[in-house]
Protein backbone atom coordinates (compact mmCIF):
# COMPACT_ATOMS: atom_id res chain seq x y z
CA UNK A 1 0.00 0.00 0.00
CA UNK A 2 1.53 3.53 -0.60
CA UNK A 3 0.90 6.43 1.73
CA UNK A 4 1.97 9.98 0.86
CA UNK A 5 5.06 9.18 3.13
CA UNK A 6 6.26 6.57 1.25
CA UNK A 7 9.58 8.09 -0.19
CA UNK A 8 10.73 4.66 -2.19
CA UNK A 9 8.81 1.86 -3.32
CA UNK A 10 10.18 -1.19 -4.76
CA UNK A 11 8.11 -4.04 -5.85
CA UNK A 12 9.65 -7.05 -7.17
CA UNK A 13 13.21 -5.29 -8.48
CA UNK A 14 15.37 -6.72 -10.40
CA UNK A 15 18.45 -5.10 -11.01
CA UNK A 16 21.97 -5.43 -13.07
CA UNK A 17 22.07 -6.06 -16.96
CA UNK A 18 20.29 -8.48 -19.23
CA UNK A 19 23.00 -10.94 -18.84
CA UNK A 20 24.39 -10.02 -15.50
CA UNK A 21 21.59 -9.62 -12.83
CA UNK A 22 23.22 -8.40 -9.94
CA UNK A 23 20.17 -8.96 -7.67
CA UNK A 24 16.12 -10.17 -7.92
CA UNK A 25 13.09 -10.26 -6.25
CA UNK A 26 13.35 -6.59 -3.96
CA UNK A 27 10.57 -5.50 -2.36
CA UNK A 28 10.56 -2.91 0.21
CA UNK A 29 9.54 1.04 1.23
CA UNK A 30 11.50 3.53 2.84
CA UNK A 31 9.10 6.49 4.19
CA UNK A 32 9.51 9.99 4.98
CA UNK A 33 12.45 10.83 7.11
CA UNK A 34 14.37 7.47 7.75
CA UNK A 35 17.46 6.47 8.55
CA UNK A 36 18.30 3.44 6.42
CA UNK A 37 21.45 1.54 5.69
CA UNK A 38 22.03 -0.09 2.96
CA UNK A 39 24.94 -3.07 3.31
CA UNK A 40 26.56 -5.43 1.91
CA UNK A 41 29.12 -7.61 0.65
CA UNK A 42 31.45 -5.87 -1.73
CA UNK A 43 29.79 -5.91 -4.91
CA UNK A 44 26.42 -6.98 -4.19
CA UNK A 45 25.26 -4.06 -5.88
CA UNK A 46 24.40 -1.48 -3.16
CA UNK A 47 25.55 0.99 -5.77
CA UNK A 48 23.23 -0.43 -8.26
CA UNK A 49 20.26 0.98 -5.73
CA UNK A 50 21.54 3.79 -6.14
CA UNK A 51 22.32 4.37 -9.59
CA UNK A 52 18.59 2.77 -10.10
CA UNK A 53 17.02 5.59 -7.81
CA UNK A 54 18.97 8.65 -9.86
CA UNK A 55 17.88 7.78 -12.67
CA UNK A 56 21.40 6.31 -14.51
CA UNK A 57 19.97 2.98 -14.90
CA UNK A 58 17.07 1.03 -15.32
CA UNK A 59 15.40 -2.05 -13.61
CA UNK A 60 15.60 -5.19 -15.85
CA UNK A 61 11.86 -5.91 -14.46
CA UNK A 62 9.83 -5.03 -11.07
CA UNK A 63 8.71 -1.72 -10.31
CA UNK A 64 10.47 0.99 -8.28
CA UNK A 65 9.00 4.71 -7.60
CA UNK A 66 10.69 7.72 -6.03
CA UNK A 67 8.31 10.07 -4.78
CA UNK A 68 5.46 8.53 -5.97
CA UNK A 69 7.21 8.42 -9.90
CA UNK A 70 9.72 6.35 -11.76
CA UNK A 71 13.05 7.70 -11.16
CA UNK A 72 14.53 10.16 -13.45
CA UNK A 73 18.01 11.58 -13.72
CA UNK A 74 18.18 14.98 -12.38
CA UNK A 75 15.80 14.76 -9.67
CA UNK A 76 16.38 17.89 -7.41
CA UNK A 77 14.70 16.28 -4.24
CA UNK A 78 17.76 14.12 -3.93
CA UNK A 79 21.07 14.89 -2.93
CA UNK A 80 23.51 12.23 -3.67
CA UNK A 81 27.49 11.99 -2.46
CA UNK A 82 29.25 9.74 -4.85
CA UNK A 83 31.70 6.75 -3.39
CA UNK A 84 35.35 7.62 -3.09
CA UNK A 85 35.03 10.99 -4.08
CA UNK A 86 38.42 12.91 -3.72
CA UNK A 87 40.40 15.50 -5.24
CA UNK A 88 43.95 15.37 -6.28
CA UNK A 89 45.67 17.04 -3.44
CA UNK A 90 46.83 20.28 -5.87
CA UNK A 91 43.39 20.85 -6.55
CA UNK A 92 43.36 24.50 -5.55
CA UNK A 93 39.92 25.29 -5.90
CA UNK A 94 38.07 26.52 -1.96
CA UNK A 95 35.20 24.45 -0.63
CA UNK A 96 32.50 26.85 -0.98
CA UNK A 97 33.22 27.19 -4.89
CA UNK A 98 31.83 22.94 -4.86
CA UNK A 99 28.82 23.96 -2.19
CA UNK A 100 27.90 26.46 -4.28
CA UNK A 101 28.01 24.64 -8.06
CA UNK A 102 25.53 22.44 -5.55
CA UNK A 103 23.43 25.41 -5.67
CA UNK A 104 23.50 26.45 -9.10
CA UNK A 105 25.88 24.19 -11.36
CA UNK A 106 22.62 23.20 -13.57
CA UNK A 107 22.64 26.84 -14.57
CA UNK A 108 23.39 27.78 -17.62
CA UNK A 109 25.43 31.39 -17.96
CA UNK A 110 28.05 32.35 -15.75
CA UNK A 111 26.33 33.40 -13.04
CA UNK A 112 28.71 36.66 -13.05
CA UNK A 113 26.15 38.66 -11.22
CA UNK A 114 24.18 36.13 -9.37
CA UNK A 115 25.14 35.65 -5.51
CA UNK A 116 22.14 33.94 -4.38
CA UNK A 117 24.21 30.70 -4.29
CA UNK A 118 27.37 32.09 -2.27
CA UNK A 119 24.68 33.09 0.54
CA UNK A 120 23.28 29.28 0.46
CA UNK A 121 26.60 28.01 0.27
CA UNK A 122 27.95 29.45 3.37
CA UNK A 123 24.23 28.45 5.07
CA UNK A 124 24.89 24.92 3.69
CA UNK A 125 28.09 25.04 5.15
CA UNK A 126 26.59 26.19 8.71
CA UNK A 127 24.49 23.26 8.43
CA UNK A 128 27.23 21.10 8.68
CA UNK A 129 29.53 23.44 10.97
CA UNK A 130 32.18 23.87 8.20
CA UNK A 131 31.99 27.39 7.90
CA UNK A 132 36.07 27.21 9.03
CA UNK A 133 36.45 25.25 5.94
CA UNK A 134 34.76 27.92 3.25
CA UNK A 135 37.93 29.33 1.58
CA UNK A 136 40.20 26.08 1.83
CA UNK A 137 40.94 24.04 -0.63
CA UNK A 138 39.51 20.73 -1.59
CA UNK A 139 42.91 19.45 -2.28
CA UNK A 140 44.09 19.80 1.25
CA UNK A 141 41.19 18.77 2.87
CA UNK A 142 40.72 14.94 5.31
CA UNK A 143 38.87 12.65 4.27
CA UNK A 144 36.54 13.84 7.29
CA UNK A 145 36.69 17.57 6.80
CA UNK A 146 35.58 16.59 2.69
CA UNK A 147 32.63 14.69 4.06
CA UNK A 148 31.28 17.48 5.38
CA UNK A 149 31.94 19.86 2.51
CA UNK A 150 30.00 16.78 0.14
CA UNK A 151 27.16 16.34 2.77
CA UNK A 152 26.99 20.70 2.20
CA UNK A 153 27.04 20.29 -1.38
CA UNK A 154 23.72 17.87 -1.58
CA UNK A 155 22.16 19.56 1.30
CA UNK A 156 22.65 22.64 -0.38
CA UNK A 157 19.71 22.28 -2.67
CA UNK A 158 17.27 21.50 0.27
CA UNK A 159 16.62 17.59 -1.03
CA UNK A 160 14.33 15.78 0.52
CA UNK A 161 16.25 12.53 0.09
CA UNK A 162 19.65 11.73 0.30
CA UNK A 163 21.72 8.95 -1.60
CA UNK A 164 25.31 8.49 0.65
CA UNK A 165 27.63 6.09 -1.00
CA UNK A 166 30.17 5.13 1.81
CA UNK A 167 30.99 8.13 3.44
CA UNK A 168 32.25 6.45 6.73
CA UNK A 169 35.35 4.90 4.54
CA UNK A 170 38.70 6.27 5.12
CA UNK A 171 37.39 7.68 8.33
CA UNK A 172 39.10 7.01 11.79
CA UNK A 173 36.35 5.90 14.93
CA UNK A 174 35.65 9.61 16.01
CA UNK A 175 35.31 11.02 12.55
CA UNK A 176 33.14 8.67 11.78
CA UNK A 177 30.70 9.37 15.13
CA UNK A 178 31.09 12.87 14.17
CA UNK A 179 29.55 12.65 10.88
CA UNK A 180 27.03 9.99 12.00
CA UNK A 181 25.67 12.40 14.49
CA UNK A 182 25.56 15.53 11.75
CA UNK A 183 23.86 13.05 9.04
CA UNK A 184 21.20 11.70 12.09
CA UNK A 185 20.68 15.34 13.00
CA UNK A 186 19.81 16.12 9.58
CA UNK A 187 17.39 13.22 9.29
CA UNK A 188 15.55 14.05 12.57
CA UNK A 189 15.59 17.56 12.36
CA UNK A 190 14.35 18.52 9.02
CA UNK A 191 13.24 14.93 8.17
CA UNK A 192 15.01 14.37 5.18
CA UNK A 193 15.32 10.50 4.57
CA UNK A 194 18.64 8.85 4.08
CA UNK A 195 20.22 6.20 2.31
CA UNK A 196 23.97 5.22 3.40
CA UNK A 197 25.84 2.59 2.14
CA UNK A 198 28.44 1.13 4.51
CA UNK A 199 30.42 -2.21 4.73
CA UNK A 200 29.88 -2.09 8.84
CA UNK A 201 26.68 -1.46 10.18
CA UNK A 202 28.29 -1.44 14.04
CA UNK A 203 28.51 2.18 14.15
CA UNK A 204 25.20 3.26 12.68
CA UNK A 205 23.33 0.91 14.23
CA UNK A 206 22.21 3.09 17.03
CA UNK A 207 20.90 5.66 14.42
CA UNK A 208 18.64 3.10 12.25
CA UNK A 209 14.91 2.78 11.09
CA UNK A 210 15.64 0.37 8.53
CA UNK A 211 18.35 -1.91 6.94
CA UNK A 212 18.51 -2.91 3.56
CA UNK A 213 20.86 -6.08 3.73
CA UNK A 214 21.74 -6.91 0.07
CA UNK A 215 23.87 -10.53 -0.29
CA UNK A 216 23.99 -13.33 -2.48
CA UNK A 217 22.18 -11.51 -5.28
CA UNK A 218 18.99 -10.78 -3.10
CA UNK A 219 17.45 -8.46 -0.94
CA UNK A 220 16.39 -8.33 3.17
CA UNK A 221 15.03 -5.37 4.23
CA UNK A 222 13.12 -4.11 7.65
CA UNK A 223 14.16 -2.85 10.88
CA UNK A 224 17.35 -4.17 11.95
CA UNK A 225 15.49 -6.30 14.76
CA UNK A 226 14.23 -7.87 11.50
CA UNK A 227 16.88 -8.20 9.29
CA UNK A 228 19.57 -8.78 11.74
CA UNK A 229 18.90 -12.22 12.93
CA UNK A 230 20.15 -15.39 12.10
CA UNK A 231 17.40 -16.86 10.45
CA UNK A 232 16.92 -13.90 8.33
CA UNK A 233 20.47 -13.56 7.08
CA UNK A 234 20.15 -17.68 6.65
CA UNK A 235 17.69 -17.44 4.26
CA UNK A 236 19.66 -14.64 2.62
CA UNK A 237 22.52 -16.41 2.38
CA UNK A 238 20.88 -19.33 1.51
CA UNK A 239 23.35 -21.18 4.06
CA UNK A 240 23.69 -21.31 8.32
CA UNK A 241 24.64 -17.68 9.45
CA UNK A 242 24.51 -17.01 12.76
CA UNK A 243 24.21 -13.87 13.95
CA UNK A 244 25.76 -12.43 17.61
CA UNK A 245 25.72 -9.87 19.65
CA UNK A 246 27.47 -8.53 22.08
CA UNK A 247 27.04 -6.22 25.76
CA UNK A 248 27.07 -3.04 23.97
CA UNK A 249 24.76 -4.31 20.78
CA UNK A 250 27.30 -4.73 18.48
CA UNK A 251 26.79 -7.64 16.00
CA UNK A 252 28.68 -10.46 14.28
CA UNK A 253 27.78 -12.45 11.39
CA UNK A 254 29.33 -15.75 11.46
CA UNK A 255 28.98 -17.96 8.57
CA UNK A 256 29.99 -15.34 5.73
CA UNK A 257 32.59 -16.90 3.58
CA UNK A 258 32.92 -13.35 2.06
CA UNK A 259 33.85 -11.61 5.14
CA UNK A 260 32.83 -7.96 3.75
CA UNK A 261 34.58 -5.48 6.11
CA UNK A 262 37.14 -7.73 7.31
CA UNK A 263 39.53 -6.72 4.49
CA UNK A 264 39.88 -3.01 3.83
CA UNK A 265 39.40 -2.17 0.17
CA UNK B 1 66.57 48.91 -33.78
CA UNK B 2 67.10 49.22 -30.06
CA UNK B 3 65.01 49.69 -26.59
CA UNK B 4 64.66 53.74 -25.99
CA UNK B 5 64.40 54.78 -22.40
CA UNK B 6 60.34 55.52 -22.86
CA UNK B 7 58.33 52.43 -23.56
CA UNK B 8 56.16 55.50 -25.23
CA UNK B 9 58.44 55.75 -27.97
CA UNK B 10 58.78 52.33 -28.55
CA UNK B 11 55.49 51.28 -29.05
CA UNK B 12 54.69 54.32 -31.38
CA UNK B 13 57.93 52.80 -33.30
CA UNK B 14 56.81 49.60 -32.85
CA UNK B 15 52.92 49.93 -34.43
CA UNK B 16 54.46 52.44 -37.45
CA UNK B 17 54.38 48.20 -38.98
CA UNK B 18 51.39 46.82 -39.76
CA UNK B 19 52.52 43.31 -39.27
CA UNK B 20 53.25 44.28 -35.62
CA UNK B 21 49.67 45.48 -35.46
CA UNK B 22 48.16 42.62 -36.45
CA UNK B 23 50.39 40.56 -34.23
CA UNK B 24 49.35 42.20 -31.55
CA UNK B 25 46.05 42.29 -32.54
CA UNK B 26 46.47 38.43 -32.82
CA UNK B 27 48.37 37.73 -30.10
CA UNK B 28 45.73 39.93 -27.92
CA UNK B 29 42.70 37.46 -29.04
CA UNK B 30 44.63 34.21 -28.57
CA UNK B 31 46.07 35.22 -25.14
CA UNK B 32 42.78 35.63 -23.78
CA UNK B 33 41.04 32.67 -25.25
CA UNK B 34 43.77 30.77 -24.09
CA UNK B 35 43.85 31.63 -20.82
CA UNK B 36 40.32 30.95 -20.55
CA UNK B 37 40.21 27.61 -21.92
CA UNK B 38 43.30 26.64 -20.15
CA UNK B 39 41.95 26.72 -16.68
CA UNK B 40 39.58 24.07 -17.77
CA UNK B 41 42.30 22.02 -19.60
CA UNK B 42 44.80 21.96 -16.24
CA UNK B 43 40.83 21.59 -13.70
CA UNK B 44 40.07 18.38 -16.53
CA UNK B 45 43.44 17.54 -16.04
CA UNK B 46 43.50 17.44 -20.05
CA UNK B 47 46.55 18.76 -20.51
CA UNK B 48 47.58 15.96 -22.93
CA UNK B 49 44.25 15.84 -25.05
CA UNK B 50 45.23 19.71 -25.73
CA UNK B 51 49.01 18.42 -26.72
CA UNK B 52 47.71 16.06 -28.69
CA UNK B 53 44.87 18.14 -30.42
CA UNK B 54 47.90 20.60 -31.52
CA UNK B 55 49.88 17.39 -33.07
CA UNK B 56 46.71 16.52 -34.79
CA UNK B 57 46.51 20.14 -35.97
CA UNK B 58 49.79 20.06 -37.41
CA UNK B 59 48.48 17.42 -40.03
CA UNK B 60 45.03 19.46 -40.69
CA UNK B 61 47.71 22.62 -41.20
CA UNK B 62 50.12 20.22 -43.34
CA UNK B 63 47.45 19.52 -45.38
CA UNK B 64 46.08 22.71 -45.90
CA UNK B 65 49.38 24.03 -47.03
CA UNK B 66 49.51 21.18 -49.53
CA UNK B 67 46.35 22.16 -51.32
CA UNK B 68 47.14 26.11 -50.73
CA UNK B 69 44.64 26.52 -48.34
CA UNK B 70 44.98 28.47 -45.40
CA UNK B 71 46.58 26.70 -42.44
CA UNK B 72 44.45 27.93 -39.76
CA UNK B 73 41.46 26.02 -41.73
CA UNK B 74 43.16 23.34 -41.68
CA UNK B 75 44.14 23.05 -38.07
CA UNK B 76 40.23 24.42 -37.22
CA UNK B 77 39.21 21.37 -39.39
CA UNK B 78 41.48 18.40 -38.31
CA UNK B 79 41.48 19.32 -34.55
CA UNK B 80 37.82 19.72 -33.68
CA UNK B 81 37.30 16.57 -35.10
CA UNK B 82 40.06 15.22 -33.12
CA UNK B 83 38.51 16.79 -29.97
CA UNK B 84 35.28 15.52 -30.65
CA UNK B 85 36.52 11.83 -31.58
CA UNK B 86 38.84 12.01 -27.96
CA UNK B 87 35.46 13.06 -25.87
CA UNK B 88 34.03 10.59 -28.17
CA UNK B 89 36.49 7.94 -26.06
CA UNK B 90 33.82 8.62 -23.13
CA UNK B 91 33.56 9.43 -18.87
CA UNK B 92 37.50 9.97 -18.41
CA UNK B 93 38.22 10.59 -21.33
CA UNK B 94 41.70 12.43 -20.25
CA UNK B 95 43.20 9.52 -18.93
CA UNK B 96 43.60 7.59 -22.24
CA UNK B 97 46.56 8.71 -23.16
CA UNK B 98 47.80 5.53 -25.08
CA UNK B 99 45.20 6.30 -27.32
CA UNK B 100 45.29 9.31 -27.86
CA UNK B 101 49.24 8.94 -27.79
CA UNK B 102 48.85 6.36 -30.91
CA UNK B 103 46.55 8.81 -32.68
CA UNK B 104 48.71 11.54 -32.44
CA UNK B 105 52.28 9.87 -33.57
CA UNK B 106 50.27 8.58 -36.94
CA UNK B 107 48.87 12.05 -37.16
CA UNK B 108 52.02 13.73 -36.52
CA UNK B 109 53.43 11.36 -39.09
CA UNK B 110 50.72 12.18 -41.79
CA UNK B 111 51.79 15.63 -41.41
CA UNK B 112 55.63 15.38 -42.03
CA UNK B 113 54.33 13.36 -45.52
CA UNK B 114 51.90 16.13 -46.59
CA UNK B 115 55.11 19.11 -45.83
CA UNK B 116 57.35 16.71 -47.77
CA UNK B 117 55.18 16.99 -51.03
CA UNK B 118 55.22 20.80 -50.40
CA UNK B 119 57.60 22.70 -51.83
CA UNK B 120 58.77 25.21 -49.00
CA UNK B 121 59.07 22.45 -46.84
CA UNK B 122 61.07 23.43 -44.12
CA UNK B 123 60.25 27.23 -43.89
CA UNK B 124 56.28 26.08 -43.35
CA UNK B 125 56.59 23.29 -40.67
CA UNK B 126 59.29 25.66 -39.05
CA UNK B 127 56.33 27.85 -38.97
CA UNK B 128 53.74 25.52 -38.18
CA UNK B 129 55.95 23.74 -35.31
CA UNK B 130 57.08 27.18 -34.00
CA UNK B 131 54.64 29.47 -34.56
CA UNK B 132 54.92 32.85 -36.84
CA UNK B 133 52.96 35.40 -35.01
CA UNK B 134 55.08 38.00 -36.99
CA UNK B 135 53.97 36.86 -40.55
CA UNK B 136 49.85 37.39 -39.40
CA UNK B 137 47.68 38.41 -42.47
CA UNK B 138 44.96 41.10 -41.57
CA UNK B 139 42.38 38.63 -43.21
CA UNK B 140 43.68 36.15 -40.23
CA UNK B 141 43.68 38.47 -37.65
CA UNK B 142 39.79 39.24 -38.59
CA UNK B 143 39.46 35.48 -38.28
CA UNK B 144 41.12 34.45 -35.19
CA UNK B 145 38.89 37.77 -33.56
CA UNK B 146 35.71 35.98 -35.19
CA UNK B 147 36.81 32.42 -33.49
CA UNK B 148 37.67 34.37 -30.11
CA UNK B 149 34.12 35.83 -30.05
CA UNK B 150 32.67 31.95 -30.90
CA UNK B 151 35.30 30.66 -27.77
CA UNK B 152 33.63 33.95 -25.71
CA UNK B 153 30.49 32.98 -26.60
CA UNK B 154 30.30 29.73 -25.78
CA UNK B 155 31.90 29.62 -22.71
CA UNK B 156 29.68 31.88 -21.27
CA UNK B 157 27.06 29.76 -21.69
CA UNK B 158 28.43 26.63 -20.48
CA UNK B 159 30.88 28.46 -17.93
CA UNK B 160 28.47 27.07 -14.45
CA UNK B 161 27.60 23.42 -16.16
CA UNK B 162 31.35 22.81 -17.02
CA UNK B 163 33.25 24.20 -13.97
CA UNK B 164 30.70 21.30 -12.16
CA UNK B 165 31.00 18.10 -14.50
CA UNK B 166 34.84 19.34 -14.42
CA UNK B 167 34.88 19.52 -10.47
CA UNK B 168 32.33 16.99 -9.58
CA UNK B 169 31.29 14.88 -12.44
CA UNK B 170 29.22 11.97 -10.88
CA UNK B 171 26.86 14.82 -8.94
CA UNK B 172 26.65 16.67 -12.00
CA UNK B 173 25.57 13.71 -14.24
CA UNK B 174 23.42 12.49 -10.92
CA UNK B 175 21.85 16.13 -11.42
CA UNK B 176 21.11 15.40 -14.70
CA UNK B 177 23.64 17.52 -16.41
CA UNK B 178 24.75 16.27 -20.07
CA UNK B 179 28.34 15.67 -18.81
CA UNK B 180 29.44 14.16 -22.44
CA UNK B 181 27.73 16.75 -23.93
CA UNK B 182 29.98 18.97 -22.07
CA UNK B 183 32.85 17.20 -22.62
CA UNK B 184 32.62 17.59 -26.38
CA UNK B 185 32.09 20.99 -25.86
CA UNK B 186 34.86 21.46 -23.99
CA UNK B 187 37.29 19.93 -26.46
CA UNK B 188 35.74 21.95 -29.37
CA UNK B 189 36.58 25.18 -27.18
CA UNK B 190 39.87 23.75 -26.83
CA UNK B 191 40.65 22.87 -30.28
CA UNK B 192 39.52 26.52 -31.45
CA UNK B 193 41.55 28.00 -29.14
CA UNK B 194 44.76 25.90 -29.98
CA UNK B 195 44.12 26.22 -33.46
CA UNK B 196 44.65 29.65 -33.06
CA UNK B 197 47.87 29.79 -30.64
CA UNK B 198 49.76 27.92 -33.11
CA UNK B 199 49.62 31.06 -35.42
CA UNK B 200 50.87 32.37 -32.02
CA UNK B 201 53.53 29.84 -30.19
CA UNK B 202 53.06 26.75 -33.05
CA UNK B 203 52.08 23.46 -32.08
CA UNK B 204 54.68 21.90 -30.28
CA UNK B 205 54.80 25.58 -27.92
CA UNK B 206 51.36 25.42 -27.02
CA UNK B 207 51.75 24.64 -23.37
CA UNK B 208 53.35 27.39 -23.24
CA UNK B 209 49.70 30.00 -23.66
CA UNK B 210 46.72 26.69 -23.03
CA UNK B 211 48.82 25.34 -19.81
CA UNK B 212 51.03 27.79 -18.28
CA UNK B 213 49.46 30.44 -17.54
CA UNK B 214 46.26 28.87 -15.89
CA UNK B 215 48.79 26.43 -14.01
CA UNK B 216 50.37 29.52 -12.58
CA UNK B 217 47.37 31.08 -12.03
CA UNK B 218 46.06 28.00 -9.90
CA UNK B 219 48.77 29.06 -7.45
CA UNK B 220 47.57 32.12 -6.77
CA UNK B 221 43.96 31.79 -6.41
CA UNK B 222 41.17 29.57 -5.54
CA UNK B 223 37.89 30.60 -7.11
CA UNK B 224 37.91 30.10 -10.67
CA UNK B 225 36.81 33.73 -11.53
CA UNK B 226 39.84 35.27 -10.29
CA UNK B 227 41.98 32.34 -11.24
CA UNK B 228 40.90 32.68 -14.80
CA UNK B 229 41.07 36.48 -14.62
CA UNK B 230 45.06 36.11 -13.93
CA UNK B 231 45.33 33.25 -16.13
CA UNK B 232 44.42 35.51 -19.05
CA UNK B 233 46.68 38.62 -17.66
CA UNK B 234 49.57 36.23 -17.57
CA UNK B 235 48.72 34.60 -20.91
CA UNK B 236 48.45 38.78 -22.34
CA UNK B 237 51.48 39.55 -20.21
CA UNK B 238 53.63 37.37 -21.88
CA UNK B 239 52.23 37.70 -25.53
CA UNK B 240 52.71 41.91 -25.87
CA UNK B 241 56.38 41.40 -23.74
CA UNK B 242 57.43 38.45 -25.75
CA UNK B 243 55.99 40.68 -29.35
CA UNK B 244 57.75 43.87 -27.42
CA UNK B 245 61.02 42.02 -26.99
CA UNK B 246 61.05 40.13 -30.22
CA UNK B 247 60.95 43.76 -32.03
CA UNK B 248 63.92 44.63 -31.10
CA UNK B 249 65.81 41.19 -30.56
CA UNK B 250 66.72 38.76 -33.69
CA UNK B 251 65.20 35.81 -31.73
CA UNK B 252 61.40 34.27 -31.94
CA UNK B 253 58.94 35.90 -30.76
CA UNK B 254 57.62 32.25 -29.01
CA UNK B 255 61.02 31.85 -27.33
CA UNK B 256 60.49 34.75 -25.96
CA UNK B 257 56.78 34.06 -24.74
CA UNK B 258 57.53 30.41 -23.70
CA UNK B 259 60.40 31.78 -21.65
CA UNK B 260 58.47 34.56 -20.19
CA UNK B 261 55.54 32.17 -18.75
CA UNK B 262 58.10 29.58 -17.54
CA UNK B 263 60.15 32.24 -15.51
CA UNK B 264 56.68 33.49 -14.41
CA UNK B 265 55.79 29.90 -13.33
CA UNK B 266 59.07 29.62 -11.30
CA UNK B 267 58.89 32.38 -9.34
CA UNK B 268 54.82 31.62 -8.25
CA UNK B 269 55.88 28.21 -7.64
CA UNK B 270 58.92 28.36 -5.99
CA UNK B 271 59.81 31.99 -4.77
CA UNK B 272 56.18 33.46 -3.97
CA UNK B 273 55.18 30.57 -1.12
CA UNK B 274 58.46 31.77 0.65
CA UNK B 275 57.08 35.49 0.45
CA UNK B 276 53.59 34.64 1.64
CA UNK B 277 53.51 31.33 2.95
CA UNK B 278 50.26 31.70 4.96
CA UNK B 279 48.33 33.29 2.23
CA UNK B 280 48.50 31.07 -0.34
CA UNK B 281 47.97 27.23 0.62
CA UNK B 282 47.92 24.92 3.70
CA UNK B 283 50.92 23.54 3.82
CA UNK B 284 50.16 20.50 5.71
CA UNK B 285 48.97 17.55 3.59
CA UNK B 286 45.71 15.87 4.01
CA UNK B 287 46.06 13.46 6.36
CA UNK B 288 43.79 10.35 5.16
CA UNK B 289 43.08 8.45 8.24
CA UNK B 290 44.22 4.86 8.12
CA UNK B 291 40.82 2.68 8.07
CA UNK B 292 39.55 1.38 11.21
CA UNK B 293 41.82 -0.95 12.80
CA UNK B 294 39.21 -2.70 15.23
CA UNK B 295 38.02 -6.13 14.38
CA UNK B 296 35.16 -5.88 12.21
CA UNK B 297 32.63 -7.52 13.62
CA UNK B 298 30.06 -6.85 11.02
Amino acid sequence: MTTQYDIITAKNLVAGYPDNIVWRDASFTVNRGEFVAVIGPNGAGKTTLFRLLLGLQRPISGAINIFGATPRRGNSQIGYVPQRHVFDDDTNVESLELVRLGFSGQQWGTGMFNHDDRKAAFDALKDVGATGLAHRSLGVLSGGELQRIFLAEALVSKPTLLLLDEPLSNLDMMRERELLQLINGVVRSRSVTVLLIAHNINPILPYLDKVVYIANGKVASGTPQEVLTSESLSALFGGQVEVLRDSKGNIAVIGIEDCHGCKSE
Amino acid sequence: MTFSINPWIDFQQIFQYPFMQHAFEAGTVVAVIAGIVGYFVVLRRSSFAAHALSHIGFSGAAAAVLIGANPVYGLLLFTTVGGVGIAGLGKRAANRDTEIGIVLAFMLGLGVLFLSLYKGYAEEAYSILFGEILGVSFSNVLLTLAGGIVVLVLMAVVYRPLLFASLDEDVAEAKGMPVFFLGVIFMILVAIATSFAVQVVGVLLIFSLMVTPAATAQLLAKTPGRVIIISVIIALFATWLGLFIAFFEPYPVSFFITSIVFVLYLLVRFVYPKLKPSKIRQIEKPHIQPEDQLVDLT
